[in-house]
Protein backbone atom coordinates (compact mmCIF):
# COMPACT_ATOMS: atom_id res chain seq x y z
CA UNK A 1 0.00 0.00 0.00
CA UNK A 2 2.40 2.66 -1.25
CA UNK A 3 1.88 6.39 -0.83
CA UNK A 4 2.31 7.06 -4.57
CA UNK A 5 -0.90 7.54 -6.52
CA UNK A 6 -1.79 4.37 -8.41
CA UNK A 7 -1.93 5.06 -12.19
CA UNK A 8 -5.56 3.86 -12.24
CA UNK A 9 -6.49 6.59 -9.76
CA UNK A 10 -4.86 9.51 -11.54
CA UNK A 11 -8.00 10.33 -13.47
CA UNK A 12 -10.06 10.13 -10.29
CA UNK A 13 -8.31 12.82 -8.25
CA UNK A 14 -10.57 15.25 -6.41
CA UNK A 15 -10.33 18.95 -7.35
CA UNK A 16 -7.81 19.42 -4.52
CA UNK A 17 -5.60 16.65 -5.93
CA UNK A 18 -6.53 14.01 -3.33
CA UNK A 19 -6.81 10.44 -4.63
CA UNK A 20 -9.77 8.28 -3.62
CA UNK A 21 -9.19 5.87 -0.74
CA UNK A 22 -11.73 3.55 -2.38
CA UNK A 23 -12.23 3.60 -6.14
CA UNK A 24 -14.77 1.32 -7.77
CA UNK A 25 -14.21 1.18 -11.53
CA UNK A 26 -16.61 -0.53 -13.95
CA UNK A 27 -17.54 -3.08 -11.30
CA UNK A 28 -19.64 -5.95 -12.60
CA UNK A 29 -20.87 -8.74 -10.33
CA UNK A 30 -22.77 -11.72 -11.69
CA UNK A 31 -24.28 -14.58 -9.75
CA UNK A 32 -24.99 -17.24 -12.37
CA UNK A 33 -26.97 -15.53 -15.12
CA UNK A 34 -28.04 -12.68 -12.88
CA UNK A 35 -26.08 -9.44 -13.19
CA UNK A 36 -26.36 -7.86 -9.75
CA UNK A 37 -24.01 -4.90 -10.31
CA UNK A 38 -23.75 -3.39 -13.78
CA UNK A 39 -20.64 -1.33 -14.38
CA UNK A 40 -20.67 0.57 -11.09
CA UNK A 41 -18.27 3.52 -10.71
CA UNK A 42 -17.80 5.15 -7.33
CA UNK A 43 -14.97 7.05 -5.64
CA UNK A 44 -14.77 7.58 -1.90
CA UNK A 45 -12.18 10.08 -0.68
CA UNK A 46 -10.25 10.10 2.60
CA UNK A 47 -12.20 11.59 5.48
CA UNK A 48 -15.57 11.69 3.77
CA UNK A 49 -18.78 9.94 4.72
CA UNK A 50 -20.45 8.26 1.75
CA UNK A 51 -24.00 7.05 2.23
CA UNK A 52 -25.28 4.36 -0.13
CA UNK A 53 -29.03 4.36 -0.66
CA UNK A 54 -31.19 1.91 -2.52
CA UNK A 55 -34.29 -0.19 -2.25
CA UNK A 56 -34.16 -3.85 -1.28
CA UNK A 57 -32.65 -5.86 -4.12
CA UNK A 58 -30.92 -2.84 -5.68
CA UNK A 59 -27.46 -4.36 -5.19
CA UNK A 60 -26.47 -2.44 -2.01
CA UNK A 61 -25.43 -5.49 -0.03
CA UNK A 62 -23.40 -6.86 -2.94
CA UNK A 63 -21.66 -3.51 -3.38
CA UNK A 64 -20.95 -3.36 0.35
CA UNK A 65 -19.41 -6.85 0.34
CA UNK A 66 -17.09 -5.72 -2.44
CA UNK A 67 -16.23 -2.43 -0.73
CA UNK A 68 -15.29 -4.50 2.34
CA UNK A 69 -12.98 -6.63 0.14
CA UNK A 70 -14.96 -9.71 1.11
CA UNK A 71 -15.53 -10.74 -2.51
CA UNK A 72 -13.74 -10.37 -5.81
CA UNK A 73 -15.58 -8.83 -8.75
CA UNK A 74 -16.70 -10.70 -11.86
CA UNK A 75 -15.04 -7.90 -13.80
CA UNK A 76 -13.87 -4.37 -13.17
CA UNK A 77 -11.71 -3.09 -10.33
CA UNK A 78 -11.97 -1.97 -6.72
CA UNK A 79 -8.94 -0.08 -5.51
CA UNK A 80 -8.70 0.21 -1.76
CA UNK A 81 -5.76 2.34 -0.65
CA UNK A 82 -4.26 1.67 -4.08
CA UNK A 83 -4.61 -2.13 -3.92
CA UNK A 84 -6.82 -3.70 -6.58
CA UNK A 85 -9.09 -6.18 -4.86
CA UNK A 86 -9.77 -7.82 -8.24
CA UNK A 87 -6.19 -8.88 -8.83
CA UNK A 88 -4.25 -8.66 -5.56
CA UNK A 89 -2.80 -11.64 -3.71
CA UNK A 90 -4.64 -13.18 -0.76
CA UNK A 91 -1.99 -11.68 1.52
CA UNK A 92 -2.68 -8.17 0.18
CA UNK A 93 -6.39 -8.83 0.56
CA UNK A 94 -5.85 -9.61 4.24
CA UNK A 95 -3.90 -6.38 4.68
CA UNK A 96 -6.65 -4.38 2.97
CA UNK A 97 -9.27 -5.93 5.24
CA UNK A 98 -7.28 -4.86 8.30
CA UNK A 99 -7.64 -1.18 7.47
CA UNK A 100 -11.41 -1.60 7.67
CA UNK A 101 -13.78 -1.90 10.57
CA UNK A 102 -17.30 -3.11 9.98
CA UNK A 103 -20.34 -2.54 12.18
CA UNK A 104 -22.92 -5.10 11.13
CA UNK A 105 -26.66 -4.52 10.96
CA UNK A 106 -27.32 -7.17 13.60
CA UNK A 107 -24.43 -5.99 15.84
CA UNK A 108 -23.16 -9.62 15.54
CA UNK A 109 -21.87 -9.90 19.09
CA UNK A 110 -20.90 -13.29 20.51
CA UNK A 111 -23.40 -13.83 23.30
CA UNK A 112 -21.18 -16.25 25.22
CA UNK A 113 -18.43 -13.65 25.54
CA UNK A 114 -18.36 -10.44 27.57
CA UNK A 115 -18.56 -7.12 25.75
CA UNK A 116 -14.87 -6.59 26.50
CA UNK A 117 -13.91 -9.95 25.00
CA UNK A 118 -16.04 -9.18 21.93
CA UNK A 119 -14.19 -5.90 21.42
CA UNK A 120 -10.81 -7.51 22.12
CA UNK A 121 -11.41 -10.40 19.72
CA UNK A 122 -9.88 -8.82 16.57
CA UNK A 123 -6.84 -7.73 18.57
CA UNK A 124 -6.33 -11.22 19.99
CA UNK A 125 -6.86 -12.80 16.57
CA UNK A 126 -4.78 -10.48 14.41
CA UNK A 127 -2.05 -8.96 16.56
CA UNK A 128 0.67 -10.01 18.97
CA UNK A 129 -0.19 -7.34 21.50
CA UNK A 130 0.23 -8.21 25.16
CA UNK A 131 -2.93 -8.89 27.14
CA UNK A 132 -2.61 -5.77 29.38
CA UNK A 133 -2.31 -3.62 26.22
CA UNK A 134 -5.41 -5.26 24.75
CA UNK A 135 -7.36 -4.66 27.96
CA UNK A 136 -6.45 -0.98 27.97
CA UNK A 137 -7.34 -0.65 24.29
CA UNK A 138 -10.70 -2.32 24.91
CA UNK A 139 -11.45 0.17 27.68
CA UNK A 140 -10.48 3.04 25.36
CA UNK A 141 -12.69 1.81 22.52
CA UNK A 142 -15.68 1.34 24.81
CA UNK A 143 -15.11 4.82 26.22
CA UNK A 144 -15.04 6.26 22.67
CA UNK A 145 -18.53 4.89 21.97
CA UNK A 146 -20.00 5.95 25.31
CA UNK A 147 -19.86 2.50 26.96
CA UNK A 148 -17.22 3.19 29.58
CA UNK A 149 -17.12 0.40 32.16
CA UNK A 150 -19.26 -2.04 30.16
CA UNK A 151 -16.47 -4.54 29.47
CA UNK A 152 -17.67 -7.15 31.96
CA UNK A 153 -21.28 -7.14 30.81
CA UNK A 154 -22.65 -9.76 28.43
CA UNK A 155 -24.43 -8.74 25.20
CA UNK A 156 -27.75 -10.00 26.59
CA UNK A 157 -27.49 -7.36 29.31
CA UNK A 158 -27.28 -4.54 26.76
CA UNK A 159 -30.10 -2.60 25.10
CA UNK A 160 -30.28 -2.51 21.28
CA UNK A 161 -28.52 0.85 21.13
CA UNK A 162 -25.78 -0.27 23.52
CA UNK A 163 -25.24 -3.44 21.46
CA UNK A 164 -24.85 -1.31 18.36
CA UNK A 165 -22.33 0.91 20.17
CA UNK A 166 -20.43 -2.17 21.33
CA UNK A 167 -20.27 -3.41 17.76
CA UNK A 168 -18.85 -0.03 16.74
CA UNK A 169 -16.25 -0.35 19.52
CA UNK A 170 -15.26 -3.74 18.07
CA UNK A 171 -15.10 -2.23 14.57
CA UNK A 172 -12.73 0.42 15.98
CA UNK A 173 -10.49 -2.13 17.74
CA UNK A 174 -7.79 -2.22 15.06
CA UNK A 175 -7.80 1.58 14.49
CA UNK A 176 -9.26 1.24 10.98
CA UNK A 177 -8.91 3.94 8.34
CA UNK A 178 -12.27 3.00 6.88
CA UNK A 179 -15.36 2.34 8.94
CA UNK A 180 -18.34 0.63 7.33
CA UNK A 181 -21.84 0.72 8.79
CA UNK A 182 -24.54 -1.59 7.47
CA UNK A 183 -27.93 -0.12 8.42
CA UNK A 184 -26.69 1.52 11.64
CA UNK A 185 -30.16 2.58 12.83
CA UNK A 186 -32.03 -0.59 11.85
CA UNK A 187 -34.29 -1.80 14.65
CA UNK A 188 -33.56 1.17 16.91
CA UNK A 189 -36.08 3.75 18.07
CA UNK A 190 -35.58 7.26 16.63
CA UNK A 191 -33.91 8.63 19.76
CA UNK A 192 -31.41 5.79 20.05
CA UNK A 193 -30.90 5.97 16.26
CA UNK A 194 -30.13 9.68 16.56
CA UNK A 195 -27.52 8.80 19.20
CA UNK A 196 -25.83 6.45 16.72
CA UNK A 197 -25.87 9.24 14.10
CA UNK A 198 -24.11 11.51 16.59
CA UNK A 199 -21.56 8.79 17.28
CA UNK A 200 -20.82 8.46 13.55
CA UNK A 201 -20.41 12.23 13.25
CA UNK A 202 -18.12 12.25 16.29
CA UNK A 203 -15.90 9.47 14.87
CA UNK A 204 -15.61 11.25 11.55
CA UNK A 205 -14.76 14.58 13.15
CA UNK A 206 -12.42 13.30 15.83
CA UNK A 207 -10.53 10.61 13.94
CA UNK A 208 -10.91 11.92 10.36
CA UNK A 209 -12.16 8.48 9.40
CA UNK A 210 -13.48 7.54 6.00
CA UNK A 211 -16.97 6.21 6.58
CA UNK A 212 -19.28 4.21 4.33
CA UNK A 213 -22.88 3.82 5.44
CA UNK A 214 -25.68 1.80 3.92
CA UNK A 215 -29.03 2.97 5.21
CA UNK A 216 -32.70 3.40 4.43
CA UNK A 217 -33.15 6.08 7.08
CA UNK A 218 -33.30 9.30 5.11
CA UNK A 219 -33.14 11.68 8.08
CA UNK A 220 -30.02 9.88 9.26
CA UNK A 221 -28.52 9.84 5.76
CA UNK A 222 -29.02 13.58 5.29
CA UNK A 223 -27.43 14.29 8.66
CA UNK A 224 -24.30 12.17 8.39
CA UNK A 225 -23.49 12.17 4.65
CA UNK A 226 -20.94 14.31 2.89
CA UNK A 227 -22.01 12.66 -0.35
CA UNK A 228 -24.62 10.10 -1.18
CA UNK A 229 -25.26 7.72 -4.04
CA UNK A 230 -28.32 5.75 -4.98
CA UNK A 231 -28.33 2.28 -6.48
CA UNK A 232 -31.19 1.04 -8.62
CA UNK A 233 -31.23 -2.30 -10.41
CA UNK A 234 -27.48 -2.68 -10.01
CA UNK A 235 -26.55 0.77 -11.31
CA UNK A 236 -25.71 4.04 -9.61
CA UNK A 237 -28.42 6.40 -10.81
CA UNK A 238 -27.49 9.41 -8.68
CA UNK A 239 -24.46 10.64 -6.80
CA UNK A 240 -23.78 13.96 -5.15
CA UNK A 241 -23.89 16.04 -2.02
CA UNK A 242 -26.94 15.95 0.24
CA UNK A 243 -28.36 19.05 -1.44
CA UNK A 244 -27.73 17.65 -4.91
CA UNK A 245 -29.51 14.41 -4.05
CA UNK A 246 -32.43 16.31 -2.51
CA UNK A 247 -32.84 18.20 -5.80
CA UNK A 248 -32.13 15.22 -8.08
CA UNK A 249 -34.70 14.74 -10.82
CA UNK A 250 -34.35 11.02 -11.52
CA UNK A 251 -37.87 9.58 -11.00
CA UNK A 252 -36.59 6.72 -8.84
CA UNK A 253 -34.70 9.14 -6.58
CA UNK A 254 -37.81 11.33 -6.25
CA UNK A 255 -39.90 8.24 -5.49
CA UNK A 256 -37.41 7.05 -2.86
CA UNK A 257 -37.15 10.45 -1.16
CA UNK A 258 -40.92 10.98 -1.17
CA UNK A 259 -41.66 7.40 -0.05
CA UNK A 260 -43.99 6.70 -2.96
CA UNK A 261 -44.75 2.97 -3.32
CA UNK A 262 -44.31 1.13 -6.63
CA UNK A 263 -47.62 0.80 -8.46
CA UNK A 264 -49.00 -2.72 -8.38
CA UNK A 265 -48.02 -4.51 -11.58
CA UNK A 266 -45.36 -1.96 -12.44
CA UNK A 267 -42.67 -4.60 -12.47
CA UNK A 268 -42.56 -7.64 -14.72
CA UNK A 269 -43.78 -10.81 -13.12
CA UNK A 270 -40.51 -12.55 -12.30
CA UNK A 271 -42.11 -15.97 -11.97
CA UNK A 272 -43.09 -15.88 -15.65
CA UNK A 273 -39.56 -15.10 -16.86
CA UNK A 274 -38.76 -17.35 -19.80
CA UNK A 275 -42.19 -17.29 -21.36
CA UNK B 1 10.06 2.30 14.13
CA UNK B 2 13.44 2.66 15.79
CA UNK B 3 14.18 2.94 19.48
CA UNK B 4 17.38 4.22 21.04
CA UNK B 5 17.94 4.41 24.76
CA UNK B 6 20.40 6.74 26.48
CA UNK B 7 20.96 5.79 30.12
CA UNK B 8 22.47 7.98 32.78
CA UNK B 9 22.40 6.32 36.19
CA UNK B 10 18.77 5.93 37.24
CA UNK B 11 17.54 8.12 34.40
CA UNK B 12 16.91 7.15 30.81
CA UNK B 13 15.88 8.93 27.67
CA UNK B 14 14.08 6.80 25.08
CA UNK B 15 14.24 8.17 21.53
CA UNK B 16 11.54 6.84 19.23
CA UNK B 17 11.58 7.38 15.46
CA UNK B 18 8.68 6.36 13.19
CA UNK B 19 5.09 5.26 13.58
CA UNK B 20 3.85 3.59 16.75
CA UNK B 21 1.14 1.16 15.67
CA UNK B 22 -0.24 -2.32 16.23
CA UNK B 23 2.93 -3.88 14.89
CA UNK B 24 5.57 -1.67 16.51
CA UNK B 25 4.02 -0.77 19.87
CA UNK B 26 5.00 -4.09 21.54
CA UNK B 27 8.67 -3.12 21.09
CA UNK B 28 8.11 0.25 22.76
CA UNK B 29 6.14 -1.38 25.59
CA UNK B 30 8.89 -3.91 26.21
CA UNK B 31 11.59 -1.22 26.24
CA UNK B 32 9.77 1.04 28.70
CA UNK B 33 8.68 -1.75 31.05
CA UNK B 34 12.19 -3.22 31.00
CA UNK B 35 13.68 0.11 32.08
CA UNK B 36 11.37 0.30 35.08
CA UNK B 37 11.17 -3.35 36.08
CA UNK B 38 14.66 -4.70 35.43
CA UNK B 39 16.91 -1.67 35.21
CA UNK B 40 15.41 0.14 38.18
CA UNK B 41 15.15 3.46 36.41
CA UNK B 42 13.65 6.23 38.50
CA UNK B 43 12.93 8.51 35.58
CA UNK B 44 12.18 7.53 32.01
CA UNK B 45 11.80 10.31 29.46
CA UNK B 46 10.14 9.33 26.20
CA UNK B 47 11.22 11.62 23.38
CA UNK B 48 8.50 11.48 20.72
CA UNK B 49 9.72 14.35 18.53
CA UNK B 50 10.29 11.95 15.61
CA UNK B 51 6.88 10.31 15.97
CA UNK B 52 4.07 11.60 13.80
CA UNK B 53 1.59 8.75 14.17
CA UNK B 54 0.51 6.80 17.21
CA UNK B 55 -2.49 4.49 17.33
CA UNK B 56 -4.47 3.25 20.30
CA UNK B 57 -2.08 0.33 20.90
CA UNK B 58 0.70 2.91 21.23
CA UNK B 59 -1.37 4.97 23.64
CA UNK B 60 -2.14 1.82 25.64
CA UNK B 61 1.60 1.08 25.79
CA UNK B 62 2.24 4.60 27.13
CA UNK B 63 -0.46 4.06 29.77
CA UNK B 64 1.21 0.82 30.81
CA UNK B 65 4.51 2.67 31.16
CA UNK B 66 2.82 5.28 33.33
CA UNK B 67 1.10 2.64 35.48
CA UNK B 68 4.42 0.89 36.03
CA UNK B 69 6.14 4.16 36.94
CA UNK B 70 3.46 5.01 39.50
CA UNK B 71 3.64 1.53 40.99
CA UNK B 72 7.38 1.96 41.52
CA UNK B 73 7.16 5.62 42.58
CA UNK B 74 9.19 6.54 39.51
CA UNK B 75 8.49 9.12 36.79
CA UNK B 76 7.52 8.64 33.16
CA UNK B 77 7.73 11.88 31.18
CA UNK B 78 6.73 12.56 27.59
CA UNK B 79 8.57 15.16 25.56
CA UNK B 80 8.45 16.42 21.96
CA UNK B 81 4.78 15.65 21.33
CA UNK B 82 3.88 16.42 17.73
CA UNK B 83 0.41 17.50 16.71
CA UNK B 84 -1.02 14.09 15.75
CA UNK B 85 0.09 12.18 18.90
CA UNK B 86 -1.09 15.13 21.05
CA UNK B 87 -4.46 15.01 19.28
CA UNK B 88 -4.83 11.27 19.96
CA UNK B 89 -4.03 11.84 23.65
CA UNK B 90 -6.64 14.61 23.75
CA UNK B 91 -9.27 12.42 22.11
CA UNK B 92 -8.65 9.64 24.58
CA UNK B 93 -8.81 12.19 27.39
CA UNK B 94 -5.34 11.16 28.55
CA UNK B 95 -3.37 14.32 27.81
CA UNK B 96 -3.58 15.54 31.40
CA UNK B 97 -2.87 12.11 32.83
CA UNK B 98 0.70 12.14 31.57
CA UNK B 99 3.56 14.28 32.74
CA UNK B 100 4.56 16.27 29.67
CA UNK B 101 7.69 18.39 29.50
CA UNK B 102 8.33 21.23 27.09
CA UNK B 103 11.89 20.11 26.34
CA UNK B 104 14.30 17.29 27.01
CA UNK B 105 16.31 19.61 29.26
CA UNK B 106 13.25 20.31 31.38
CA UNK B 107 12.40 16.60 31.56
CA UNK B 108 15.87 15.60 32.67
CA UNK B 109 16.67 18.53 34.96
CA UNK B 110 17.87 17.35 38.38
CA UNK B 111 15.27 19.27 40.36
CA UNK B 112 12.45 18.76 37.85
Amino acid sequence: MSKEVHPALRKRLRADGVAPLISVQDLVVRYGDKEVLKSVNLDIYPGETMVILGASGSGKSTLLRHLEALARPTSGHIYIKGVDVATCTNEELQRVRRIMGVSFQSAAMFNSMTVGDNVALPLREHTKLAEPTIKLMTQMKLSQVGLEGAENLFPAQLSGGMKKRASVARALAMDPEILVFDEPSAGLDPIIGAGIDQLILHLKQAFKMTIVVVTHEMASAFLIADRMCMLHQGKIIAIGTVEEIKRHEHPRVRQFLQRIPDEPGSADANYLTGL
Amino acid sequence: MEINVKRDGARSIVYVTGDIDLYTSPQLRETVLDLFQRRNQQRVVLNLSEVHYIDSSGIASLVEGLQEAKKLHARFILVGLNEAPRHVLELTRLLNVFEIAASEEEATAADA
